[in-house]
C-alpha cells in the first residue's frame, strides 16, 4: 500500500517535472519576447534595458533553473501583454473558472443521475428516448455551437439571460463570486449549462448502464424478495451502489471540465483562467501559456494522485493487481 | 470486412482478374451489410456523410463564387438575407456575409477545409498510433513500458488542451505569421498529436493476443523479419477495431479543428474552416444576421452527427457479441 502510494506519488512528480520542461522549452522556442513587448521604433539600448528587467540575459541553464525554482512558488513571471505577473492575473481570474466548474459538475451530477436513473428504469418510455436524443446532440454538438444557440435564443431573441460576463460579483477575501446577487446568479445559468452539458450526457450514460447491471445482481432479487418497496430497492439499493463510479467519474471529469471551460468561456467572455489562456494562444503570451500549462497539469495530477489512492483504500481488490489497466 | 478473422488471405494470382466481381458479391452477402440494411438511420447517415463529401470535393463547381478570391467580392453584395427571406437575392442562396461572401459558397469551401484537416488528421493520428502501438505491443518490455506510460499520461489531458498547446508552440516558434497552408500542416500535427493513443493502446491489445498466435510463429519460423511479421501479418489483423476508432475519430478530429479555429488558433480569416466562418459570424449575431453564423453550425452539426451514428453502427457491427 505505502509502495504503491509512493510509486503513484513519484510518477505524478516525474509527469509535473516532464510538463515543466515543455513549458519552459516554449520560452526557448518562441523568439525574441522583448520584440513582443517594445513598439518597432525602441531604441536599442532601452530594449536591452527591457531584456536585462526580465532576465533574458542569462545562460540557458540558469535561465531554465531560476523558471523551476520559481514556479515551485508559483512565480511564473510577467506577461508580455498586460506586463503584470501571471500569478496575480491567474489568481484574479481562478476564482470565476472554479465557480462556473463547480456549477457545471454540480448541474451534470443532479441531471444525469436523475435521467440516467429514469431511463434505466422506465426504458421504452417516450422521455426516454428524448433523454437519448439528447444525450447523442450532447456528444456530437460542438461545445461552442450549444453556447452560440442558447446565447440566440436567451439573449438576443428572449433577453432573459446576459450573453457574457459573470454580472455583478461580491469580493470575500482574494476570492470574488457571482453566487451572491441576481445578475451573477443569471449570469452563470447558461455558461454552466454549456460547460456541463457534456459532462451530464457521460454520467447519464454511465448511471444507466450501472443501473441496468445493478438490477439484475442477486442482491437486487433478494431485496425484492424480502418484499421491500420498488422505491427503497431502486434507490436504496441499485442507485447507491451506481454512485461510487459516477462519483469517481465526475472527480477525474473535473480537471476536464476545467479545461473545457477555455471554449465556454471564449463564448460567452467569461472572466477565467481559460479565456486568459485563449488570449495568450492568440497573441504567443508565453508566461501565461506556460503558467496555464502547469496549473492545469498540477490539478489533472492531483485528481488522478488522490483518486487512484482513495481506489486502493476503498477497493482492497485493487491491492493484490497493483498496475491497474487505467 | 467480415472475413477480418482470419489470418491472411491467400489469393492465388489466377483469381485476381475475377477477384472483383467476387468481391462485390462477397460484400453485398455480408453481415455487416446486412445490418447496414436494417438500420435505416444509418443509411441515412451514410448518403449525409457521402454528400457532405461530394460537396466539398465538388466545391469549386457548386459555388457561385471563390470566396477565398477577394477580386470576386463585392461589398455591394454584402449582408445580403438568405433567399427565401424578404430581402434575399438571386444567386445568394443563404445570403451573404459582411464582406459580400456568399454564405453557401463559403460553407463548401470551409466544408473542404474541415474534412481535409480531419481526415489528414486522422491518418496523421493513426499511423503514429498503430505504429507505436504495434512496436509496443511486438517488442514488449521497456519499450512497451515507455511508450505507454506516454500514452497513460497523455490520456490523462483532453485532446483540445493538448492541441492548443501545440498550436501556440508551433506559432511561437514559427511566429505569429503563419500562411494558411502551414497553418492547416500545424493543425494535423496538433490533432494527431492529441489522438494518437487510443490507436496504439488498442493495436497494443490486439498485437499481444495475436502475436501468440501459430501464424505469428509460423512466419518467425520461415524467417521472416520483424517488421514484415508486425505490418503484413498481425497488422491486419487489428484492422475492425481500429476503423471504428477512425470513423470516431473523424468526428472529433473535425470538432477538434472547428473548436481551435473558433478560438481563432486554427484556420485563418483567409481561408475559413467551418469554424472559422462560425466565429467570423458570432460577431453578427447581435446585429440580427442569424444566417451568417446559422448556416456553417447546422452543416458541422450535420457532418458531426452522421459521422458519429455511422461510427455507432461500425462499433456494434464489427462486435462479434452483439451479432
Amino acid at each position: 500500500m505505502l509502495a504503491f502510494t509512493l510509486r503513484r506519488a513519484i510518477q505524478a512528480i516525474g509527469v509535473m517535472i516532464a510538463v515543466g520542461v515543455i513549458a519552459f522549452s516554449m520560452f526557448r522556442f518562441a523568439g525574441d519576447p522583448v520584440n513582443q513587448i517594445v513598439s518597432l521604433d525602441t531604441p536599442a539600448a532601452e530594449r536591452e534595458a527591457v531584456r536585462k528587467s526580465l532576465g533574458l540575459d542569462d545562460p540557458v541553464p540558469v535561465q531554465f533553473a531560476r523558471y523551476f525554482a520559481n514556479a515551485a512558488q508559483f512565480k511564473f513571471g510577467v506577461s508580455y501583454q498586460f506586463r503584470q505577473p501571471v500569478s496575480t492575473l491567474l489568481m484574479e481570474r481562478m476564482p470565476a473558472t472554479l465557480e462556473l466548474a463547480a456549477c457545471a459538475t454540480v448541474f451534470a451530477m443532479v441531471l444525469g443521475i436523475l435521467m440516467g436513473v429514469y431511463s434505466a428504469l422506465r426504458r421504452d418510455t417516450f422521455l426516454t428516448k428524448i433523454f437519448q436524443a439528447v444525450s447523442l446532440i450532447g456528444i456530437s454538438l460542438p461545445t461552442f455551437l450549444i453556447g452560440i444557440l442558447m446565447i440566440y435564443l436567451f439573449s438576443v431573441t428572449l433577453g432573459w439571460l446576459p450573453s457574457f460576463g459573470r454580472g455583478d460579483v461580491v469580493r470575500i477575501g482574494w476570492w470574488t463570486t457571482g453566487l451572491l446577487t441576481l445578475s451573477g446568479l443569471k449570469a452563470l445559468i447558461m455558461p454552466s449549462i454549456t460547460l456541463g452539458l457534456f459532462q451530464m450526457t457521460l454520467i447519464m450514460r454511465l448511471v444507466r448502464a450501472e443501473m441496468l447491471e445493478v438490477l439484475r445482481t442477486d442482491y437486487i432479487r433478494f431485496a425484492r424478495a424480502r418484499g421491500l418497496t420498488t422505491r427503497a430497492v431502486h434507490f436504496g439499493h441499485a442507485l447507491k451502489n451506481t454512485l461510487v463510479p459516477v462519483i469517481t467519474v465526475a472527480g477525474l471529469q473535473f480537471g476536464s471540465v476545467i479545461a473545457f471551460a477555455i471554449i465556454t468561456e471564449t463564448v460567452f467572455q467569461w472572466p477565467g483562467m481559460g479565456l486568459l489562456f485563449v488570449q495568450a494562444v492568440q497573441n504567443v503570451d508565453i508566461p501565461i501559456m506556460a503558467a496555464y500549462l502547469l496549473m492545469v497539469s498540477l490539478i489533472f495530477v492531483t485528481i488522478n494522485l488522490v483518486v487512484d489512492i482513495l481506489y486502493t483504500i476503498v477497493d482492497p481488490r485493487l491491492r493484490s493487481t497493483i498496475s491497474r489497466p487505467a | 470486412m467480415s472475413d477480418a478473422v482470419v489470418p491472411h488471405r491467400i489469393e492465388p494470382s489466377a483469381q485476381t482478374s475475377r477477384s472483383g466481381r467476387n468481391w462485390l458479391k462477397r460484400a453485398l452477402d455480408s453481415d455487416i451489410f446486412y445490418s447496414f440494411r436494417r438500420s435505416r438511420m444509418t443509411m441515412v447517415a451514410a448518403a449525409v456523410t457521402i454528400l457532405f463529401f461530394l460537396l466539398a470535393i465538388f466545391a469549386s463547381q457548386l459555388a457561385v463564387q471563390n470566396p477565398f478570391d477577394p477580386a470576386q467580392l463585392q461589398l455591394m453584395n454584402s449582408r445580403i438575407s438568405p433567399l427565401w427571406t424578404a430581402d434575399g437575392q438571386s444567386p445568394f442562396l443563404l445570403g451573404t456575409d459582411e464582406q459580400g461572401r456568399d454564405v453557401f459558397s463559403a460553407i463548401l469551401y470551409g466544408l473542404r477545409i474541415s474534412l481535409v484537416v480531419g481526415v489528414l488528421g486522422v491518418i496523421f493520428a493513426g499511423a503514429l498510433g498503430i505504429t507505436l502501438g504495434l512496436i509496443a505491443g511486438y517488442v514488449g518490455g521497456a519499450v512497451d513500458g515507455l511508450i505507454m506510460r506516454i500514452a497513460d499520461v497523455q490520456l490523462t489531458f483532453p485532446a483540445i488542451l493538448i492541441a492548443l498547446i501545440v498550436n501556440g508552440v508551433a506559432k511561437s516558434v514559427f511566429g505569429n505569421r503563419l500562411d494558411a497552408m502551414s497553418t492547416l500542416a500545424v493543425l494535423v500535427v496538433a490533432i494527431g498529436l492529441s489522438f494518437w493513443v487510443q490507436y496504439a493502446r488498442t493495436v497494443r491489445g490486439s498485437v499481444m493476443v495475436e502475436k501468440n498466435k501459430d501464424y505469428v510463429a509460423a512466419a518467425q519460423l520461415i524467417g521472416l523479419p520483424a517488421p514484415k511479421i508486425i505490418f503484413r501479418h498481425v497488422l491486419p489483423n487489428t484492422m475492425g477495431p481500429i476503423l471504428v476508432i477512425a470513423t470516431i475519430n473523424l468526428a472529433l478530429a473535425i470538432i477538434t479543428e472547428a473548436t481551435l479555429s473558433f478560438l481563432g488558433a486554427g484556420m485563418p480569416d483567409t481561408m475559413p474552416s467551418l469554424g472559422t466562418l462560425i466565429r467570423i459570424g458570432n460577431n453578427y449575431l447581435f446585429a440580427g444576421e442569424w444566417w451568417i453564423v446559422a448556416f456553417p453550425g447546422i452543416a458541422l452539426a450535420g457532418l458531426i452527427l452522421s459521422i458519429n451514428l455511422l461510427g455507432d453502427w461500425l462499433r456494434d457491427a464489427l462486435n462479434p457479441k452483439l451479432r
